[in-house]
């Protein structure tokens, strides 16, 4: 393999965009466990988790760090937003539905979200998650390297539920959405959306998946 | 031994407070308070609950909109839906039940750890799949790395 088939991001068939709807996979995580050890160590620790409801996550983080999880769901909101003609005000709204008290909050628990955002309201919902997150805490994002165009895009009308499988192995299972994803945020990018956090940890995946960890300066 | 189990059927409609000493099952409406502090809570198929729930399990089939305390578990079943924040040591949600609000598993002070054993969900078929990553990165900054590549 040259050097430049280590660099470009390639399709496989382990691509998460490549599976047919409603399919499970399971792939490697190398950031779950990192985010999970930010945590540990907290008293009473506080989660919030922008994806849809999936309750074995829900025991897992549960059991694991005897926390407080707010489900969110921030997919369904998007879609509502879709739906009925308002995704220009979906940045104001993602603002008033992290409700959360500033510097309340241990961790985060991002997923890719923010691959379906524009980007203003992506920087609306990375403002509020940074001020509502403690010092110390952690913020876990998945972002998408791959293109995002051609006949890609009629296979990126769907999500990703990710479901803990154990601290280093993903389910993702993927399901009907109303906007596919927006086009792959540059690292630098990433890193200017959440800049009151560092990045800790970095892991581009096989499958095309950047996995973030932040942390907010202690 | 035989175990009293109370039903309230579904033509059965209670606005108050609702307190018991042995388990209960519901399939009618209740409005209010309900605490069943040492027993097991069921809300059948047919239940819709809009009340504050303590009691030591909760079951759920029916609906619930309100806040379920209970001290060993709530389990919200498939078709179940559970509109309010819910604070037990053991919490399961079914893949096919609705759920809006927040969980509280935290473990107070003196509370039993025998909850925080990791939890070992079995991977499902397709491990084959599993994208095969190096070591973690080394500690101390940024970490960047291509895994597997």
């Amino acid at each position: 393999m040259g050097l430049l088939d280590r660099i470009a991001p390639r399709k496989t068939e382990s691509d998460p965009d490549a599976l047919p709807a409603d399919a499970e996979t399971v792939f490697a995580t190398k950031a779950l466990r990192k985010f999970l050890g930010c945590l540990t160590s907290r008293e009473l620790p506080v989660l919030i988790d922008l994806g849809p409801v999936v309750g074995s996550n829900i025991s897992f983080f549960g059991e694991q760090l005897g926390c407080k999880i707010f489900v969110l769901d921030l997919f369904a909101d998007l879609d509502r937003h879709v739906r009925e003609g308002r995704i220009e005000e979906l940045g104001d709204f993602l603002v008033k539905r992290v409700s959360q008290e500033g510097a309340s909050v241990n961790g985060v628990l991002c997923w890719d979200f923010i691959d379906y955002l524009d980007k203003p309201a992506a920087q609306k919902l990375a403002t509020e998650l940074t001020r509502v997150l403690r010092p110390d805490g952690a913020l876990l994002g998945f972002f998408g390297t791959a293109p995002q165009q051609g006949p890609q895009q009629s296979r990126d009308m769907r999500y990703t539920k990710f479901i803990v499988a154990d601290e280093v192995n993903l389910r993702y299972r993927t399901y009907p959405a109303l906007r596919k994803r927006q086009s792959s945020l540059p690292n630098r990018d990433i890193i200017k959306l959440f800049a009151g956090l560092r990045v800790s940890d970095s892991f581009l995946l096989q499958n095309n998946q950047r996995e973030i960890l932040f942390r907010k300066p202690a | 031994m035989e175990k009293d189990i109370v039903n309230i059927g579904k033509s059965v409609v209670i606005k108050g407070e609702l307190n018991g000493s042995e388990d209960l099952t519901i399939e009618g409406h209740v409005e209010g308070t309900i605490q069943l502090k040492d027993h097991v809570l069921t809300i059948g198929p047919n239940g819709k609950i809009k009340a504050q729930i303590f009691a030591k399990s909760v079951i759920v089939l029916g609906e619930v909109s309100g806040n379920v305390t209970a001290s060993d578990k709530v389990d919200i079943r498939d078709n179940g839906s559970v509109d309010g924040d819910l604070i037990a040591p053991r919490v399961a949600i079914a893949e096919g039940a609705h759920f809006r609000g927040s969980v509280d598993m935290q473990r107070k002070a003196g509370q039993s750890a025998t909850a925080a054993q990791p939890t070992k969900t079995p991977v499902a078929a397709q491990t084959g799949n599993v994208a095969a990553v190096p070591p973690p990165a080394p500690a101390g900054g940024p970490a960047q790395q291509r895994a597997n590549a």
